[in-house]
């Protein structure tokens, strides 16, 4: 199994100049993670997460990032943080600064800047430090605030966030799922960020308590002037909070471009399946559904040419050799697939 | 009911005393269920309407915890009847599991008792109260007569079995008409082809670890269907799953039902989902029911202010709206309810009536029934 061409890694990509209405700039990243086999671990193949994402963000919008779980939306998250460790290929630049560039001394005062509210908010809590301590850590840890404006500084967050006073000495435990959600948003704006990854901040809440948590997120956004990249699976959730949307498939974005378009106008055909496979509360609603054949591949054997060509309707010749570009359709419309070319 | 000291924890003492009283109780319901040779009159009943598969008659089901008495499912009635599907939603822990596991009597014992109501399940040429049928005759029924496709693929499939042994021992359990082991093989390959896996004859000898969630959830759903089954129970079948592999498990459950005529239920938080499946929707909060009535109803003309929020406060794709609404507030603690109208607090809609007892059951048409006190001018008596 393990001939060269596992191991090869392109790296191929034409570098972006920084454009300053965009707060991030991400292009081509890749993030592969090894698999190790035999008897000294050698490396015998790669799991391809993240396979050429390219997107800029503009400040203060949202970006929706939705696809099937398993297509890398999580790692494309975490990898554009640094949180993931080292990039495979590509470039990303927050504020026209390469991440991957900077020394460790450097990339901690950067991390105020880019923050993380993570998908499950009963893990991502820990249950030995009281609420006000998980808020202020960081905040202490970065001396953004001077000692005796600190105990003021929390409560002013708690209270943006819609968490009491006296929850400040209490723990994680005593509260229900969608106020420790609340804590988690608390905890990543204490920093002051720009920039924030929310990592299916909602699939874990009831319908109600989701809505209220979107509404905060969007009121904190207007408030704050902060910039979102939101990984959802739940499309009705990305169509409503989202400017821009991305959508993966096994790694790469098939298609990506302002909501209205993609919502209106979806030209990929995993967008398409995607988009009519979306349950709608109508009971007289009929849509004509298009089924999806069996299960996303392996990202670890992609398929060659178009990765989504062992499910696609349209299947062409063309599409099991060669790999499609990215390209423009309309102004702000990129989409990956063979049946656009011209 | 108990005290709480000011900071809202229970002290050790009050804490024991709940329990010892707990246990006099539990102990007196687990001693009738633990009798042997109980006569068949005892838990022998007629249907209130043949058509029924399933009725639930004032069901109450408490769990006696040591923090104080959770009344989980505090009188629900409604019936399933046979070949449709009835969608059950709510927010979780408003009792929606807990109705379906009194159904199989597979509640957490002793601290999850029936202490009062019917479950009246039809078999066809008889009809039998569940909560008093003792554990032998139950053991006929479960997975035979009703059977459960579980939230979890990943979870309910045990992970040391092969797929095959798995659903064959389901069918071997519930083995009436003697097959041997030849003939449940190739029952369960059938089964395996019915729920659309292509490679039936290869799944048979995997094991769980090496299919993924939309296939394993394939293979629950042929283990629940294994003995054509006349009540299905689907308890969140599809949340675990993402939305292009949900859209082929719905397909599949649909036309399943049709080919072998059994009634569904099920249950979710997914009102787009219920939209789609169910025939007849029940939406619980907090242990009851606060509206029922066929889809059409619900989502054409819903009536109880919990429903009409649920449905504003999910975005829907292609309707812009600046801002979602938001039910405000949370539900009450279920072992403190309060004794008037559960919704009150959080409902934007109130009437003077609403301090009063908890609403009875409104009937708005034949088939839509409202517990709210806005709809008590038409009622009829």
């Amino acid at each position: 199994m393990s001939d060269n061409n596992n191991l090869l890694i392109e790296n191929k990509f034409e570098p972006v100049t920084y454009d300053p209405q965009y707060i991030l700039m991400v292009n081509s990243l890749k993030k592969y993670f090894p698999i190790k086999g035999g008897m000294i671990s050698k490396t015998v193949g790669y799991v391809k997460a993240v396979d050429g994402v390219t997107f800029n963000l503009k400040r203060g919008t949202t970006m929706g990032l939705v696809g099937e779980s398993g297509c890398g939306k999580t790692t494309a998250g975490r990898t554009i943080l640094r949180l993931s460790g080292e990039k495979t290929g590509g470039q990303v630049l927050f504020n026209g600064q390469e991440v991957y560039d900077l020394s460790s001394k450097e990339m901690r005062a950067l991390r105020p800047k880019m923050q993380i509210i993570f998908q499950d908010p009963f893990s991502s809590l820990s249950p030995r430090l009281p609420v006000g301590e998980i808020i202020g850590e960081a905040v202490r840890e970065h001396n953004l605030v001077p000692k005796e404006e600190f105990d003021d500084y929390i409560d002013s967050i708690m209270d943006d966030c819609g968490l009491q006073p006296f929850h400040k000495d209490r723990y994680p435990h005593e509260f229900s799922g969608g106020q420790r959600q609340r804590i988690c948003i608390a905890r990543a704006l204490a920093l002051n960020p720009e920039f924030v990854v929310c990592d299916e901040p909602v699939s874990a809440l009831d319908v109600s308590i989701q809505a209220q948590i979107i509404n905060l997120l969007e009121e904190l956004q207007q408030k704050h002037n902060l910039t979102f990249l939101f990984i959802s699976h739940d499309l009705s959730v990305v169509e409503h909070i989202s400017d821009t949307v991305g959508v993966m498939y096994l790694g790469s974005l098939v298609e990506y471009g302002k909501t209205e378009d993609i919502f209106r106008n979806p030209l990929h055909p995993y967008t398409k399946a995607l988009f009519s496979a979306i349950p709608v509360p109508d009971p007289d609603f009929k849509m004509k559904r298009i089924v999806l054949e069996g299960s996303i591949p392996s990202p670890a054997n992609p398929p060659k040419g178009c990765k989504f060509h062992t499910r696609c309707a349209n299947c062409m010749a063309r599409c099991k050799e060669e790999t499609p570009v990215q390209r423009e359709i309309e102004p702000g419309h990129y989409v990956v697939c063979h049946l656009y070319d011209k | 009911m108990a005290k709480k000291n000011s900071d809202g924890y229970l002290s050790a003492r009050e804490s024991r005393r709940i329990s010892r009283e707990n246990r006099k109780i539990t102990n007196e319901y687990e001693k009738k269920r633990k009798r042997k040779d109980v006569p068949e009159e005892e838990y022998l009943t007629t249907m209130h309407d043949p058509n029924n598969a399933v009725e639930f008659d004032n069901l109450h089901t408490y769990f006696f915890t040591d923090a104080g008495t959770v009344k989980a499912v505090d009188g629900v009635t409604y019936e399933v009847p046979i070949g449709k599907t009835v969608g059950v939603v709510g927010e979780s822990g408003c009792g929606k599991s807990v109705t379906s596991l009194s159904l199989m009597q597979l509640l957490q014992r002793p601290q999850g008792q029936v202490t009062d109501g019917e479950i009246r399940l039809n078999l066809g040429d008889k009809a039998y109260d569940v909560t008093k049928a003792p554990d032998e005759v139950l053991q006929k029924i479960r997975g035979n007569v009703v059977s459960m496709i579980f939230q979890e693929p990943m979870t309910a499939l045990n992970p040391v079995f092969r797929i095959g042994e798995q659903i064959e021992e389901v069918i071997s359990l519930h083995n009436e008409s003697g097959m041997n082991e030849a003939q449940m093989k190739a029952r369960t390959i059938e089964l395996l082809e019915m729920v659309g896996i292509a490679n039936s004859e290869g799944v048979y000898k995997m094991f769980p670890h090496e299919l993924s969630g939309g296939m394993r959830q394939r293979v629950v759903i042929a283990m629940a269907l294994a003995c054509n089954p006349r009540v299905i129970i689907a308890d969140e079948p599809t949340t675990a799953l993402d939305v292009t592999i949900q859209a082929q498990i719905l397909d599949l459950l649909r036309n399943l039902k049709d080919k072998i005529n059994s009634s569904i239920m099920f249950i979710t938080h997914d009102l787009g989902v219920i939209a789609e499946m169910a025939d007849y929707v029940v939406v619980m909060y907090a242990g009851r029911i606060v509206e029922k009535g066929t889809s059409d109803d619900i989502f054409h003309h819903p009536a109880h202010p919990y429903t009409i929020g649920l449905m504003a406060s999910k975005p829907v794709v292609g309707k812009k709206v600046d801002k979602l609404y938001s039910i405000p507030g949370k539900v009450p603690n279920p072992i403190n309810m309060p004794n008037y109208c559960y919704f009150k607090d959080r409902c934007e809609m109130c009437v003077e009536g609403c301090d009063g007892a908890y609403p009875c059951e409104v009937k708005l048409s034949d088939t839509h029934f409202v517990s709210c006190y806005r709809y008590y001018d038409k009622k009829e008596d």
